[in-house]
């Protein structure tokens, strides 16, 4: 049984990872074959990059090397995928070479394409690459007052991101001794503060509480960047000094090259994880195009199933449990309270008051990633 | 000569049926009609709050069978 898992992020690590302990056996006995592909070789922890943009986390803190992450039982190769032959049961790498496989996972991941909005790369601000993290809080530390505006592009990974950094900045200005110098203004493109309703009731009136304004409804169409104002596509504007953008994402190319998804996303069973139509495929984390969060709780999650799946496939000979929806998001709410919203797809969140011990839980499992993507935690 | 379009979202969830709609309503000319198709619950709540705000016009908002079926004309 050759089992191929293509990407290297949270979710195919995990899975790898999982995998490789459940099969150890037969893995041993050479009757299970088990490989991974990745476009690198570092492994990057994603949600520090927040951290990063307001100077509480250093760049290097964020990787470790993908190799060291994997159980040694996994052949791992550094060679992505540029050719997913499906009907044929193969892959081609850029390297040329063809991987053939039984059962394929693909954990690809998503992508920000800022230069879908004339004007955000130049005019905005974000903190979904290292570079840009770095960027944005080098802008902060200069900031000494005026407008801040956050704009949200659609569809977005980190959905919690969005109201996190807007406590964050106000936390941040506040610390500086210039919040009282700086008006905060948040945009959403649906009708309340957040896609989830329970966040959203929550939000509002800690938003309220901090003096942050917010316009709802407002999809970004163009910044402005010679006059600093953003305008949205229901004919509103907004000025600023300081612009900070949640990015618009999409799968990665190499989806949408082999058409397997619209928009880089594969279209996939909500509860088996399975490419719909490829019983064999199974597609984990960003790269489904399921209505749960794009995040590495739910990439976790999903994973966990995953391989329990596989491995009974391997063992028995079918599959034996199927994905809820599961997704447990910490929410920090500035720079000393954290919350978290746990929900799936038939429970919504029950957020509690944001505490300081759940602050310091999430700031622990900033380190503890690492032991839960080795597939221990 | 204007025309309708269906625009079928079900299945898909909030807010996947509304960023369906900016984007067919972009490629549309004004006085066209685009019926949207949604099974989701918020979007049958934002939709008409969108429409009203960009300034179009809500044609029908009706269920069946568990379907919205959202009719709008593009008035600007």
């Amino acid at each position: 049984m050759r089992i191929l898992v293509v990407g290297g992020g949270t979710g195919g690590t995990i899975l790898a990872n999982n995998l490789a302990r459940r099969l150890s056996a037969e893995i041993r006995a050479r009757k299970v074959r088990l490989t991974m592909l990745s476009a690198s070789d570092k492994h990057m922890y994603q949600p520090g990059l927040l951290y990063v943009a307001f100077g509480q986390m250093s760049p290097d803190q964020l990787y470790r090397d993908q190799a060291s992450l994997l159980e040694a039982s996994i052949d791992f190769h550094v060679d992505p995928v540029e050719q997913f032959q499906l009907d044929q049961n193969q892959v081609r790498t850029q390297s040329g070479k063809v991987h053939e496989y039984d059962i394929l996972v693909i954990a690809t991941g998503s992508r920000i394409v800022p230069e879908e909005v004339r004007g955000l790369t130049e005019g905005a601000e974000t903190f979904y690459t290292e570079a840009s993290a770095v960027k944005m809080f080098k802008r902060l530390r200069e900031f000494q007052g005026g407008k801040v505006a956050v704009v949200v592009g659609v569809p977005h990974k980190c959905p919690i991101a969005p109201v996190e950094v807007m406590f964050s900045l106000h936390d941040y200005f506040k610390a500086r001794g210039i919040r009282d110098k700086v008006t905060m203004k948040y945009h959403y493109p649906i009708g309340r503060i957040h896609t989830i309703e329970n966040v959203a009731k929550w939000a509002k009136p800690e938003f309220d509480r901090m003096g942050i304004e917010y316009e709802t409804l407002f999809n970004v169409k163009e910044v402005d960047v010679e006059n600093n104002v953003v305008k949205s596509e229901e004919g509103t504007e907004t000025n600023y000094d300081l612009l900070i953008a949640i990015p618009p994402h999409r799968g990665m190319e190499v989806i949408e090259k082999n058409n397997l998804g619209q928009g880089g996303w594969i279209p996939t069973d909500r509860f088996k994880l399975t490419m719909k139509g490829r019983d064999n495929v199974y597609v984990l984390g960003d790269t489904s195009n399921l209505p749960v969060s794009k995040t590495g709780s739910a990439a976790h999650f999903e994973a966990e199933v995953v391989a329990e799946n596989i491995a009974s496939i391997v063992k028995i000979g079918a599959p034996v449990r199927d994905y809820d929806g599961k997704v447990y998001c910490f929410i920090e709410a500035g720079h000393e309270r954290a919350t978290y919203a746990m929900f799936n797809y038939l429970n919504p969140p029950d957020l509690k008051p944001p505490t300081k011990p759940m602050h310091w839980f999430k700031i622990a499992y900033n380190q503890m990633y690492w032991t839960s993507v080795r597939g221990l935690l | 000569m204007s025309e309708s379009k269906i625009i079928d979202a079900c299945d898909t969830y909030c807010p996947g049926p509304l960023m369906e709609l900016i984007t067919y309503m972009k490629q549309a000319n004004v006085g066209d009609t685009l019926e949207l198709l949604s099974t989701d619950e918020g979007s049958a709540a934002d939709v008409p709050e969108w429409i009203h705000k960009v300034g179009h016009e809500v044609v029908s908002n009706e269920k069946v069978e568990g379907v919205w079926h959202i009719k709008v004309r593009k008035a600007k």
